[in-house]
This record gives structure tokens, sequence and C-alpha cells, in this order.
């Protein structure tokens, strides 16, 4: 069995930052491995761990500047990876879930995996949808929000828990092939090792470009305008106790007594 | 003309509040250009349920009936099906987990372009400017769509419609294809973890990530102790297994409405609140000055917990 792993680098922002446009100012940017990916990429490892899955691909739609980020997956123990990129992708502010489906699938119908598992949603723009899309767009089965996995295939079923609002978790049924959208607290996501990181050197990373993969530039055009960014208002009746900790705390201590739920 | 197409939710025999939230806003969107609502209720008891969605500004409600629960490949028939029968500029699905799980499917199956998570929504009857947040809550965005559009909203953002309606109420004789049907819901099952309620306490000292290290638990557990408060927690904590799942407070975790919650070291994501805002009193303790946490906190400390928790505990020895 083959499974294919979705990753993404997200954007992570400072405490303090300036907009730009309907940008957030560049250099108050961080990159790092989507947080949800993360665990993706840890349940297809213990999957080949557990001597079900025979080989782990990633792919990540991205520029050059991410392959740090898909070393750590392959650090991880991913077997290889695919990079998508091209220029007409360059500039655009946010690619949508369309135009993401269209890449993605172009890339799991070449590399045919019976498991797909992505992230439930990338930290950044928290869009929620590509999984779904991309399962749709293929005629695969798909979960949303999987908190659990069995790892036996029974009949060719993949059996998961989606978490659900309020501590209540539906226990499904899916065919495969399937693709999962996959929630923290799935597993525990492992270190990369030494020895990992070095060997990730080492590992395949394919670059290919949406000719490469057969998708048509006109595909992928996006379809809205982010048309403004800015910091949402605060509540204007927020208090904020000034000064040092040690002041701070009183303030606090005074409120709670005076609420009398603390002596 | 603005039609719109809005799907109410449901669990286990009961309506989600969220339906009548999607009431208000899928009314709203359809009055902007004097277009008409349509209701589908999939599955369940859907007359009882027709009877109790059947509130001021819905004009048609489309009932079906094919199973008790959720299934999301009857979802995708049916909602596709209604759409190529009513033609609506719009379909308004929650942004729930199971919202999430046949919304994008349906979009890319009818070739529409999706927007989640939406907190506003306004047309002018060509395009669809929708609101929604990115970083986790520390930006709102505007995003401009043209033409026909799916559409998922984050609850509590719309008030609930609550006056009894008059709309007409018609069953949908959708055509099921049942080889299309992949999965099977089989059963629920309940988080479990000790016998602490957290959903019972009137002091919550909830910690976040900003705690950084399972050893530095042990610092809150004191304050919890000194102050005699109950502790509860974000996500992360429970994810990384440092806390039991019944000490989660959110969406998926417990909602909880002490009189006093102290959230350290967390940002406030959307998902955390939902668990939290109907406290009576929030305060904040956080580095970031412009964490969303700060736009619900009554009272805000903004400065490091490791300098301020100690003071704090001191303060009650
Ligand atoms: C479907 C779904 C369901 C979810 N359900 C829930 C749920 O039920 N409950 C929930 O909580 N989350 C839930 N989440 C996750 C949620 O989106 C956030 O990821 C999570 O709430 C973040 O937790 P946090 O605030 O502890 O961490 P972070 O967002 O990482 O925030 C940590 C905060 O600590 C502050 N900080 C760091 N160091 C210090 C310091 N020394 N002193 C003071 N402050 C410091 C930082 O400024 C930051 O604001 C869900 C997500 C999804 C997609």
């Amino acid at each position: 069995m083959k499974a294919l792993v979705a990753v993404k680098e997200v954007m992570l922002v400072e405490d303090e930052f300036e907009i730009e446009g309907v940008e957030i100012a560049e250099q108050h940017l961080s990159a790092d491995l989507n947080e949800w990916d993360g665990y993706a990429i840890e349940e297809a490892v213990e999957l080949q761990e557990d001597g079900i899955v025979d080989e782990v691909v990633t792919v990540t739609i991205g520029p050059e500047e991410c392959e740090q980020t898909i070393r750590q997956a392959l650090a991880k123990g991913a077997d290889r990876s695919i990079r998508i990129w091209d220029d007409t992708l360059e500039g655009a502010d946010l690619i949508d879930v369309d135009a993401k489906t269209e890449i993605l699938s172009a890339v799991i119908e070449e590399e045919n995996p019976d498991l797909v598992l992505t992230g439930v949603q990338a930290g950044d723009d928290s869009f929620a949808a590509t999984g779904v899309s991309v399962a749709e767009n293929l005629g695969f089965q798909w979960g949303a929000v999987v908190n659990h996995l069995e790892h036996d295939f029974e009949d060719g079923l993949a059996s998961v828990h989606r978490e659900l609002e309020g501590g209540i978790e539906e226990l499904t049924d899916l065919e495969l092939p399937a693709v999962l959208t996959i929630q923290t607290g799935i597993n525990e996501p492992r270190y990369a090792s030494l020895r990992g990181i070095r060997q990730a050197q080492r590992k395949e990373l394919d670059v290919k470009t949406l000719s490469d993969i057969g998708v048509d530039e006109s595909r992928i055009a996006t379809e809205f305008e982010l048309t403004d960014m800015y910091e949402p208002e605060s509540k204007s009746d927020t208090t904020i106790w000034e000064g040092n900790a040690g002041e701070t705390s009183s303030k606090l201590g005074e409120l709670l007594r005076d609420k009398g739920v603390a002596q | 003309m603005t039609d719109v197409l809005a799907v109410t939710d449901h669990r286990r025999g009961d309506l989600r509040d969220i339906s009548y939230e999607l009431i208000t806003a899928g009314r709203e969107l359809a009055d902007e250009t004097g277009g008409d609502l349509h209701l589908v209720i999939i599955n369940g008891p859907v007359d009882r349920f027709a009877q109790k969605c059947n509130r001021v500004g819905v004009d048609t409600i489309h009932t079906v009936s094919y199973g008790e629960e959720f299934n999301h490949d009857i979802y995708t028939q049916v909602i596709t099906q209604l759409y190529h029968n009513l033609a609506p500029k719009y379909i308004l699905t929650p942004n729930s987990v199971n919202g999430l799980d046949y919304a994008p499917a349906i979009a890319n199956r009818l070739d529409l372009p999706i927007v989640t998570d939406t907190i506003d929504l306004e047309t002018d009857g060509k395009s669809l400017v929708a609101t929604r947040e990115m970083y986790g809550g520390k930006v709102e965005t505007t995003n401009q769509y043209e033409g026909n559009v799916v559409v998922t909203i984050r609850g509590a953002e719309w008030p609930a419609a609550e006056v009894t309606g008059d709309a007409k109420v018609k069953p949908f004789d959708a055509e099921i294809d049942e080889d299309a049907i992949g999965s099977t819901v089989t059963g629920f099952e309940e988080a479990v973890g000790g016998n602490v309620d957290i959903s019972e306490a009137d002091l919550l000292v909830s910690i976040g990530r900003g705690i950084e290290e399972k050893e530095n638990l042990d610092l809150i557990r004191n304050l919890a102790d000194t102050l005699d408060a109950t502790l509860s927690s974000s996500r992360p904590i429970v994810d990384n297994g440092w806390l039991p799942k019944n000490r989660q407070v959110g969406q998926s975790g417990k909602v909880v409405t002490p009189e006093v919650y102290i959230a350290i070291g967390i940002s406030g994501a959307v998902q955390h609140v939902a668990g939290m805002k109907g406290s009576d009193t929030i305060i904040a303790i956080n580095t970031d000055p412009n964490a969303p946490i700060m736009d619900i906190a009554d009272y805000a400390i903004v400065d490091d917990l490791f300098d301020v928790v100690p003071e704090l505990i001191e303060e009650f020895q």
C-alpha cells in the first residue's frame, strides 16, 4: 500500500506586525511545517512501521524556499517528496482551494496511492477544504477531521473516528482509496533524529512544474480577490492592567477576592 | 435576484443551534436582492425538524429522509440535485465538522468556488464579499467572489432566527445512487477522562501552549491549588497528553461558563473561544498584546506567565 501526504509550509506571524496592503509585511513572518500536517506525516510513517504501507510520499505546492520544511517531513521518515511550483503561482496572495485541488489531483493520479493524508486545515489561511475537495475530484472516499485510524484496513475499508463538536466522535467506515484530513492529537509526532536529518538530505525531492504534471494554467486561476486585510477591532472595554508582574498580579488578586472566587 | 439554499445541521435526533443561525445569515443574503431562502433538511426526523426550522424568513423547507444520521455521500448527492433544481446563487452550510465534510465536495462537484468559516457576508446581487480570519485570528480579510459560491458560516456569528414562520414544507424526491455511497457511519463515542467536570467550576485556571514544557505545568497546578480553582486547558495541552481530554475547553472539548476564567498562555483561537466565551469574567495573561484572546478578555495582563504566576501564587499564600 502506498500513502501520500500533502505537506504545506505555513507562515507564522510575530506578536507585533504590520500590514502592507493585503499582506503581512514579510519581516514579521516565519515559515514552518503546518501543525496539522505534522500529525498526518506521523500517521503515515506509523503505518509504514506497522508494515501496512510500503512507501510514504509527500507532495507540496510551494517555491524553493520551502524545501527546508519538506526535508523535515523526510527526516521524520517519509521516503521521497514532490514539490510543485510554477511562475504562474508566484505572486498569488493565496492559492485557492480549487487550484490546489487541480494540482494535488494531478500528482495523486500519477502516484496512485491507496491513502492520502492531509492536515485538517492550514494554520495560516484555515480554509479546511482542500482534502475533501481533492477526494471528490478524484472519485476517492474521504473523511474530514479524523482523530483515530484503525491500522488494519480489513476488507479494503478505512475505519476512522471523526472528531465532532463537544467531545463526541463519529465512527465511520470508508472505502479505499480515501483521503483523510488528520486532526491534531491522533498520535504523537516524533522529532526527527539526527540520523533522520542526515538521511533526509539524500532522499529524493522531485521538483515539477504545472506542465510536467499536465495541469493547464487556465485551471488554476484564483476565483476570488483578497480586497482587504486589517486587525480585528478589539472589544473596547478590555482593561489592561499596567505595571510589573507584582503589581499586575495584585490587581488580579484583588479582583478574584472581590468576585469571591478566591481568598 | 439572489436565492439562497441553506443546509441544516443535526446530530442524534437534535437540530444544532447553527441551523437557526444559518436562517438569519441566509435571509440577510437573500434580502439584499429580494431572493428566496430555501432550507434543506437531510435525514433524521425531518418532519419534526421542519416544524422547528419553520421560522420567519424561510420561504421553502425541503425535506429528504434517507437514514437517521449524517452521511456525506447522501448529503452531497441531495444538495447537488437541489442546486440543479433551484439554481440558487449561494449554498450556505455550517462551518461545522460535518459541514466541512461535504461542502468542499459539493463545490468541487458543481465547479463552484468555496469560502469557509465566514463571519460576515454581503452581496450586491452580483458579487459576494465574505469576511474571514487568517493566521489564527490575528487578522481579518475581505474576499470578493463573482458568480455562484458555496459558503460555510462560523457558529455564533449570526443571531438565531426565533420567530415561527409560514414556510412551505416540501419533501424533495432525491434520486440516491446507492452505488456511489462509499461511507457508513457505524456509531458514536463520547470522549472519556477522569471524573472532574470543568463545566461545574466557578473559577477555572486554564493553560495553553505558552507553558512550553510539561514540567512547567507544576507551576499552574500550584496556582490552581492555591486558588482552590479547577485546572483546564486549550487543546495542544491535551494533544500532548499532558492533561486528560475532559480538561479541554473548546469546540471539540467542553463548554464552560465559570464566574472567572483565567486564560494563561492561550491565544484565543476561535475553536477555543467557542468553549469559554460565556464565562462571566475573562482574564488573559499573555505576552502578545495582539493575541485574539485580548479581544474578548475583560481584564488582561500583557506579560510573561513565568513572571506573573509565581507572584500570584505568593499573593494568596
Ligand atoms: C476542528 C478543530 C477543533 C478544535 N478544537 C479545539 C478545542 O476544543 N479547544 C482548543 O483549545 N483548541 C481547539 N482547536 C485548536 C485551535 O485551533 C488552536 O490551535 C488552539 O486553541 C491553540 O491553543 P493555544 O492557544 O494554547 O496555543 P497557541 O495558539 O500556540 O497560543 C499560545 C499563546 O501563548 C502565548 N505565550 C507564549 N509564551 C508565553 C509566556 N511565557 N507567557 C504568556 N503567554 C505566552 C502566546 O503569545 C500565544 O498567544 C481546534 C482546531 C480545529 C481545527
